[in-house]
C-alpha cells in the first residue's frame, strides 16, 4: 500500500484509508482528509519531516508521522 | 407575555453566537458591525476565548459572542472546547455560522453539524469580496432554498451585506417557521425514518426535532445519548440503534460511524456547492499563494529568508527607533526642568522630577522601538506568514520536543507574554501546552526591549546595536528551545502529538488593520507607563529618598561650604547624594541583596533594578532611571541614562544583567495569567525555580566568560 509520505512533490493521489487512532482520524476528517478525497503534495520540508498538501482549495501541513498513516492510490 | 403588555416599546434583545471554522473572519465581522476591536489575524487560532460584544441596531439590542474557530464539533483543543461548551450549555437565541465563500465545501462540514442542533442558524457567506476576485459566483438565494436556512453574502472588509445580515437575523429570530433540509443518502434516510417513527410512536418529549435527535443518536453524539439513556424507551431504542449503525457502516464500508457521517456530509455539501457556486473565470494552474510559497517555504532558502526578515526587523527597530529618541529624551528633560522650576518644595520637586518624570520618561523613551516591533509582529500575524514559519520550523522544533504549532504562542510572546500564554490553548495536548507555557518567557517580550535597547546603545555603536539586539532575541529563543528539550526529557516526558495545521492563503493586510493592532498595543504600553509604572516610580523614589539622614546632610553641607574650588564642591555634592542613596530603604535592600548578585558582577543598583523588575520589565529601566538621576556621577552636559550606564556598569556585568533579564520571570501580571493557564499555583513555583536557577547559572557563566575575553 502506498502512503501519502511516499509521494513526491507535485503528485496527485486519492486517499483510500486512514490508519489513525480514532481521535486523530476525527481530526483529519474535520480537515477534510477522508476516504475518496483527492490530494496534491505541494511542498516538502527538508528530509520530508513535514509536508504540505492541498485538498480542494485548502493547504494543510502534516508531519511525516501523520502522512504515514494515510493510505493513497494513484489516479 | 406580561412584560410585553406593560412595556410595548422595549427594544428586543437578541443574543447571537458566532460560530465557524478558524480563520473565516468571525472576529473581523464583529468588528465591522460594531465598533469593537477584537484581535484579527491570518492564521487559525487567533481567538482562543469567548468575547461578548454589544451593539444596537434600530430598536434591537444585540449581544454577539465571538467564539474560537472550530473545524468540527469536537473538543480536540481547549479553544475548541470553549466553543463546544458554549454552544451546548449557554443561553443564546440564534447562531450565525460564518463561512469562507472561497472554500465553501470544507466550511459546510461544520455547518452540517450545526444544523442538527435545536438552535436556528443563519449562514454568513463571508469573504465575498475575495470570492468575486477569484471569479466565484454564489447564488445565496438558491442556497437558502436548498438548505432551508437563510444565507447572506457579506464581506467583513468591504462591509458589503452587513446590514442585510443583521436584518435577516432579526427576521429569522422573529419568524417561527424553520425547516432545515439536510438530506442524507437513502440508506441513512431509511434508518433515520425508523428512529423518528419510533420516537413519534412513543411521543418522546424534546426541544429538538425528532429528525435531529435521530441524526445525533446515529452519530453517537454524547449529549443526546446521555439524555436518552435515562429514559425508559432506551431499552427498546438501543437495539434499533445498533442495527441502524451496522447498516450505515456497511453502506460506507467503514467501521467508524463518525467517518461514515463525515462522508455523508461531504457528499451532501458537494451537491450544494455544485448547485450554487459558479466558477466564471478560468482558474490559473497555480494560485498566487502557491507561487509565493515556492519561495518562502523553499526547503533550502525558507529558513534563511525567515532569519533575514527577523534581522531586518531588529535592525529597523534600533535604527528607526533611535531617531525620535533624542527628541523624547530632550522633551522629558525640558519638561522636568520646567515643572521643577514651579515647585518650591524640595521634596515634592524631587518626587515629581526625579521620581515620576524620570521613571516614566525612561519607559516612554522606547515607544518608537516598541511600535516598530509591534508592526513587525502584526505583519507576521496578518499576512499568513506565521503558519509558514511554523511549517518551516516544525522539523527543528520537533527535535527539541516542541510542537510546530508552539511557534504561534512563542511568536506572540515577543510582543507580550500574557496573550502568548492564552494562545497556547491552540495546543491540544496538556503536556505540549505546559511545555510551551514554560518557555514562552524565554521569548523576550516588548517590555524587555527597552532594557536591551538601553544596554545595546550604551555599549555598542549604532552600526552594531541592531545586530546585538537581533543576537539577544535569537539567543533567548535558542535558550528557550534548549530549555524545552531539557524539560521534555525530564518533567514532560511523553509521546509526540500529531501536527496537522491549515496554511491560510496570503493576504495583504489593510493599513487600517495594522494601524489598529499596533495602536491598541501601543496605547496599552503607554497606559501602563502612565499608571503602573508611574506608581512604581513613585514608590521607588520614596524608597530611595527615605529615611532622611540629617546628620549626613549637615556634615556634607559644612564640607561643601568650606571647600574652595567649584570642582571640589561638585564632587562633594555627588558624594553626598551617593551616601544618601546608600542608606535609603532601597539602598539597604540593595546592599542586603548585593552579596547574592555579587558573583554576577552586579552593584546594588542593578540588584535592586532586577528585583523591582519582577513587577514589570519596564520598571527595570525606570528604576535605573531614578537611581541614576538621584545618584552621583552624572555630569552636567550629558545626563542621559545611556551615558550613566556606560560609565557606571562594567561590560561583563552588563552582559550578565542582560542574560538575567532575558530569562527570569516576565512580570507580575504575566505570572498570574501563567498560573491560571497552567492550572495550579504549583506550576508557578516550578516556573519561578526553573527560571531563577537558569537565569542565575547562565548569567554567572556569561559574566566570567566575558571577563576572560574582554
Ligand atoms: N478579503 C477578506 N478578508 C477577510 C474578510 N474577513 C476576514 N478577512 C481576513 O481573514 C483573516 C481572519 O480573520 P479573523 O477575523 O481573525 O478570523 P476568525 O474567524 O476570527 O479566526 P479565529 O479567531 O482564528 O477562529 C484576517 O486576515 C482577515 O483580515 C473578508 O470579508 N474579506
Ligand atoms: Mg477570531
Amino acid at each position: 500500500m502506498k502512503q501519502l509520505l511516499d509521494c513526491q512533490k507535485g503528485d496527485k493521489v486519492k486517499i483510500t484509508k486512514l490508519n489513525a487512532t480514532n481521535e486523530l482520524k476525527e481530526r483529519l476528517i474535520s480537515f477534510g482528509l477522508m476516504k475518496g478525497v483527492e490530494v496534491e503534495v505541494l511542498e516538502q520540508a527538508p528530509r520530508k519531516k513535514t509536508i504540505e498538501i492541498k485538498i480542494g482549495k485548502m493547504r494543510i501541513a502534516l508531519r511525516a508521522e501523520e502522512a504515514k498513516l494515510i493510505e493513497v492510490q494513484e489516479i | 407575555m406580561n412584560e410585553k403588555k406593560s412595556c410595548p416599546v422595549i427594544s428586543k434583545h437578541i443574543k447571537v453566537a458566532l460560530v465557524g471554522q478558524p480563520n473565516v473572519g468571525k472576529s473581523m465581522l464583529i468588528n465591522s458591525v460594531s465598533n469593537a476591536h477584537l484581535q484579527v489575524g491570518n492564521f487559525s487560532g487567533v481567538t482562543v476565548d469567548k468575547t461578548e460584544v454589544l451593539f444596537d441596531y434600530e430598536n434591537h439590542k444585540f449581544t454577539v459572542v465571538d467564539l474560537p474557530g472550530t473545524y468540527a464539533f469536537t473538543d480536540y483543543t481547549i479553544e475548541e472546547r470553549v466553543t463546544r461548551d458554549y454552544l451546548c450549555a449557554e443561553n443564546y437565541d440564534i447562531i450565525i455560522n460564518v463561512v469562507d465563500s472561497t472554500n465553501l465545501a470544507k466550511n459546510l462540514q461544520l455547518t452540517a453539524e450545526l444544523l442538527t442542533m435545536s438552535k436556528r442558524v443563519v449562514i454568513a457567506l463571508n469573504m465575498s469580496d475575495e470570492a468575486k476576485k477569484e471569479g466565484l459566483e454564489i447564488d445565496a438565494k438558491y442556497m437558502s432554498e436548498l438548505l432551508g436556512v437563510s444565507c447572506v453574502k457579506v464581506s467583513a472588509v468591504t462591509k458589503e451585506g452587513i446590514v442585510e445580515l443583521i436584518t435577516t437575523v432579526i427576521a429569522d429570530f422573529e419568524s417561527s417557521t424553520y425547516e432545515v433540509k439536510l438530506i442524507f443518502s437513502e440508506a441513512v434516510e431509511e434508518e433515520i425514518a425508523k428512529i423518528v417513527a419510533y420516537l413519534q410512536g412513543h411521543k418522546y418529549e424534546a426541544i429538538n426535532s425528532y429528525r435531529n435527535i435521530a441524526i445525533n443518536l446515529l452519530k453517537n453524539n454524547k449529549k443526546t445519548y446521555e439524555k436518552l439513556h435515562d429514559d425508559p424507551i432506551w431499552i427498546e431504542l438501543q437495539p434499533i440503534l445498533i442495527e441502524a449503525s451496522k447498516h450505515i457502516e456497511l453502506h460506507h464500508d467503514s467501521d467508524d460511524i463518525k467517518e461514515s457521517f463525515a462522508e455523508e456530509y461531504a457528499s451532501f455539501n458537494r451537491g450544494i456547492v455544485a448547485e450554487v457556486v459558479k466558477q466564471s473565470v478560468q482558474v490559473e494552474q497555480k494560485t498566487l499563494t502557491e507561487k509565493i510559497d515556492n519561495v518562502l517555504i523553499h526547503p533550502i532558502y525558507g529558513i534563511p529568508i525567515f532569519l533575514f526578515f527577523m534581522w531586518t526587523l531588529f535592525q529597523l527597530t534600533f535604527e528607526i527607533g533611535a531617531i525620535p529618541m533624542d527628541y523624547i529624551d530632550a522633551f522629558f528633560g525640558w519638561f522636568g526642568d520646567a515643572i521643577g522650576g514651579t515647585i518650591p518644595n524640595d521634596d515634592v520637586r524631587s518626587l515629581i522630577v526625579d521620581g515620576i518624570i524620570a521613571g516614566v520618561g525612561a519607559v516612554v523613551l522606547f515607544v518608537p522601538n516598541i511600535i516598530i516591533l509591534f508592526i513587525g509582529i502584526a505583519l507576521l500575524e496578518s499576512t499568513g506568514y506565521m503558519s509558514r514559519v511554523a511549517f518551516l520550523l516544525d522539523g527543528f522544533f520537533h527535535k527539541f520536543g516542541l510542537h510546530g504549532q508552539s511557534f504561534i504562542p512563542l511568536v506572540t510572546g515577543f510582543g507580550c507574554s500574557i496573550p502568548a500564554y492564552m494562545s497556547a490553548r491552540i495546543l491540544k495536548n496538556d503536556r505540549d501546552r505546559l511545555l510551551t507555557l514554560f518557555i514562552i518567557g524565554f521569548m523576550s517580550c516588548g517590555a524587555r526591549l527597552p532594557v536591551y535597547v538601553l544596554f545595546a546603545g550604551a555599549f555598542f555603536g549604532p552600526e552594531m546595536a541592531g545586530n546585538i539586539l537581533f543576537m539577544i532575541y535569537i539567543s533567548g529563543a535558542l535558550l528557550g528551545i534548549m530549555a524545552a528539550k531539557i524539560l521534555k526529557m525530564t518533567a514532560f516526558k511523553g509521546v509526540d502529538e500529531p501536527f496537522v495545521m491549515e496554511m491560510p492563503k496570503y493576504r495583504l493586510p489593510s493599513a487600517k488593520l495594522i494601524w489598529h493592532t499596533v495602536l491598541t498595543k501601543t496605547m496599552m504600553y503607554l497606559k501602563k507607563a502612565g499608571t503602573f509604572i508611574a506608581g512604581a516610580s513613585m514608590l521607588i523614589w520614596f524608597l530611595s529618598n527615605y529615611p532622611h539622614n540629617l546628620v549626613l546632610q549637615e556634615e556634607y553641607a559644612k564640607k561643601i561650604e568650606s571647600s574652595t574650588s567649584e570642582t571640589q564642591k561638585i564632587t562633594l555634592g555627588n558624594k553626598l547624594a551617593e551616601s544618601l542613596l546608600e542608606q535609603s530603604y532601597l539602598g539597604v535592600i540593595g546592599k542586603f541583596s548585593e552579596p547574592i548578585f555579587a558573583p554576577l558582577g552586579f552593584d546594588w543598583k542593578m540588584s535592586v533594578a532586577l528585583q523591582t523588575g519582577l513587577a514589570a520589565k519596564e520598571v527595570v529601566v525606570s528604576t535605573l532611571g531614578v537611581l541614576y538621576a538621584l545618584g552621583s556621577d552624572v555630569d552636567a552636559e550629558n545626563n542621559s541614562l545611556v551615558n550613566a550606564i556606560s560609565k557606571n556598569i562594567p561590560f561583563p556585568s552588563a552582559v550578565a544583567f542582560i542574560v538575567v533579564i532575558m530569562i527570569y520571570l516576565p512580570c507580575l501580571a504575566a505570572s498570574v495569567v501563567f498560573t491560571r493557564e497552567a492550572g495550579g499555583v504549583k506550576y508557578f513555583f516550578y516556573l519561578l525555580a526553573f527560571t531563577s536557577i537558569t537565569a542565575y547559572g547562565l548569567a554567572f557563566v556569561a559574566y566570567n566568560v566575558t571577563k576572560m575575553i574582554v
